[in-house]
């Protein structure tokens, strides 16, 4: 659950949030030892945070324009050549592409099956935390456990696998290299990490549809509007557009950074290799830390401008009350 | 959801659904489900050419048998001591600096919020390159401080400690230091203990990710004997041409059961962590 932090953490976001003064309690006395005490609190978080990432992240930019293989200290300038070389790299650009590909199947794919889980599970009468248990569970498993399965276990190519059983019960041809055949391979990668994160997902999707207020239903249901796909989309998708533009991110996101499952999976296949493989490829197999760097830059800009262009077209930061009237008309000019 | 309907077709619609639910409850947990009866197969079932539901003669004494291999073992220790402690070191630091923005005024504190904030920003998975290079430098390659150390400070848990504090009573401090405690006073004896919940959500969160970690102990430890972890032990033999199949799967199996444990005693807190963390404005 370490990769999603960072976006879950950007949904409530409150870089535009008006900070309350730190100087409110200045209207007392301030206490004895206040400066002391303060950085007492505060320096082993920044004094970790200047090291371990802003003096790293200066060095990793640093690095980017240097020759440095197999060496952390270059002394080889070498300008943009690590970036040229990087964006003419055909397996980088088709590392760009194996994401496309897998972002256009894996975000859909959650998205919808995680909303129709929170749907069946979320005014159940019965069994209600039962089936919402079953469905997060997984989510505690790791994606090298969860390889271990799909690789070795569910798809395994041998007739009596769960996947080639069911396929051959169902008279269909049975496959026997899942892992090294296109278009196999992406049913055994997006259904790996399906299964890990659905659940998450649906439970963003619980509290949504929990904060639709129930009157919404009822004066639609006055208006002959009471069920069915005409409802769904008149009340529930519109109402729970700010979950679905913030799950979409992270699921977005998450899968930009897709890194564990790919490597136990499919590592030795070039044509699927993801960003992050590639660049672990880079940087730990030919110690190219130079072009590493790079790689890992592009990346990250690669992602923020994601996140940030997504944020504008599908007003997402719902967490900032200080914008919400804006987003309310953007909202309302949209529609 | 449906608030109106009359009830005959009510039950049909309910009845469906709770078929649906359980046949999607059972394809959700089949995964457990293979891993485990994989694991106490007989290699007779491992190579057998039709589908077995549950072998006849299932091997339960496999999960002991794995230990034989010491570094097993060696791996699931590593593990453990590694996200125990990458846990608890994120909890105290977070806590300390978030309670330290959230409440103690000085005129950093708001430059050092946006700092925080804009690490936010960066994504978590690429900046595993640039951290390599500080432990390399330091020569902690191949230890657990250096996968541990790295990790400790993140921006994540100081906003959210931050913003939990925002909002913690006033009175309740106020108090605190009328009985003459000072900052840190008030904070170990009067802030902390009112804040266990919040904490408890976190560590739980924080627990399943370092123990499930695995690209970052990769760089750091490789798949060498210095800081072996139970999943990049694992995930060498998933990689590799490995002959033990039923080895792989208790071993994977065991190396689950703090996750299982975690998410069945703890779920409470778990969800809770779900929500304060993703929550926040979806």
């Amino acid at each position: 659950m370490t990769q999603l932090n960072t976006p879950v953490a950007r949904v409530s976001d409150p870089g535009h949030r008006p900070t309350p003064p730190p100087s409110v309690p200045r209207r007392r006395r301030p206490i004895r030892g206040t400066r002391r005490a303060f950085w007492l609190f505060v320096s082993p978080f920044f004094l970790g945070l200047l090291i371990f990432s802003i003096i790293a992240l200066f060095w990793g930019f640093y690095l980017s324009f240097t020759r440095a293989v197999a060496t952390i200290t270059p002394t080889d300038f070498v300008g943009f050549d690590n970036y040229v070389s990087l964006l003419t790299d055909p397996s980088f650009l088709s590392s760009l592409l194996s994401f496309t590909v897998f972002a256009v199947l894996v975000v859909p794919t959650t998205l919808i099956v995680s909303l129709v889980l929170a749907m069946l599970v979320a005014n159940l009468p019965v069994a209600r935390a039962f089936f919402r248990s079953v469905f997060f569970l997984p989510t505690a498993f790791s994606y090298v456990i969860a390889s271990l399965i799909w690789k070795l276990g569910i798809f395994s190519g041998s007739t009596s696998s769960v996947a080639n059983s069911v396929l051959s019960s169902l008279g269909l041809p049975t496959v026997d290299a899942w892992l090294t055949q296109s278009p196999y391979y992406w049913v055994v990668i997006v259904s790996v990490r399906l299964w890990l994160q659905v659940g998450f997902y649906m439970l963003l999707f619980i509290a949504g549809l929990q904060r639709i207020p129930e009157t919404l239903y009822e004066a639609a249901a006055i208006d002959g509007l009471s069920r069915g796909p005409r409802r769904f989309f008149s009340i529930t998708w519109p109402q729970l557009r700010p979950t679905t533009a913030a799950v979409m991110l992270l699921l977005l996101v998450a899968a930009f950074q897709a890194f564990d499952e790919f490597y136990n999976l499919v590592r030795t296949i070039p044509s699927v290799r993801p960003p992050l493989l590639y660049i672990y490829n880079l940087s730990f197999q030919q110690l190219d830390y130079g072009k590493g760097s790079a790689g890992a830059f592009v990346v990250t800009a690669i992602v923020v401008l994601v996140a940030l262009l997504q944020s504008r077209f599908f007003g997402f930061g719902a967490a900032d009350e200080t914008k919400a009237p804006r987003r309310g008309a953007r909202k309302g000019r949209a529609s | 959801m449906s608030v109106v309907g009359n009830p005959v077709r009510r039950r049909v619609e309910l009845t469906f659904r709770y078929a649906v639910l359980i046949v999607l409850a059972l394809l959700f947990l089949m995964p457990l489900y293979v891993m485990v009866k994989t694991a106490v197969s007989q290699p007779e079932d491992v190579t057998s050419k039709t589908f077995v539901w549950w072998p006849a003669n299932p091997n339960w004494g496999k999960f002991a048998e794995i230990f034989a291999d010491e570094r097993f073992g060696q791996s699931l220790v590593t593990s453990a001591i590694m996200a125990v402690s990458m846990t608890v070191g994120q909890i105290i630091i977070g806590a300390l600096a978030g309670y330290g923005l959230a409440r103690i005024p000085n005129r950093a504190s708001k430059p050092l919020l946006a700092l925080t904030v804009t690490m936010l920003l960066i994504p978590s998975a690429t900046t595993f390159l640039p951290n390599y290079l500080i432990v390399s430098w330091l020569g902690w390659t191949e230890s657990l401080q250096g996968i541990v150390i790295p990790t400790l400070f993140t921006a994540f848990n100081v906003f959210l400690f931050r913003q939990f504090f925002i909002s913690f009573p006033r009175e309740l401090e106020e108090a605190g230091k009328l009985d003459g405690l000072g900052y840190i006073g008030t904070f170990v004896r009067v802030v902390l203990p009112n804040s266990l919940a919040f904490a408890a959500a976190l560590t739980v969160l924080g627990f399943l990710g370092a123990w499930n970690a695995f690209l970052w102990p990769l760089v750091v430890a490789g798949t060498g004997f210095g800081a072996l972890t139970v999943q990049v032990y694992l995930s060498s033999f998933i990689t590799a041409q490995t002959f033990d199949y039923t080895g792989l799967f208790a071993a994977g199996f065991l190396a689950s059961i703090p996750v299982l444990l975690v998410f069945i005693l703890l779920q409470r807190w778990l969800l809770r962590g779900v929500a304060e963390t993703g929550l926040g404005g979806a």
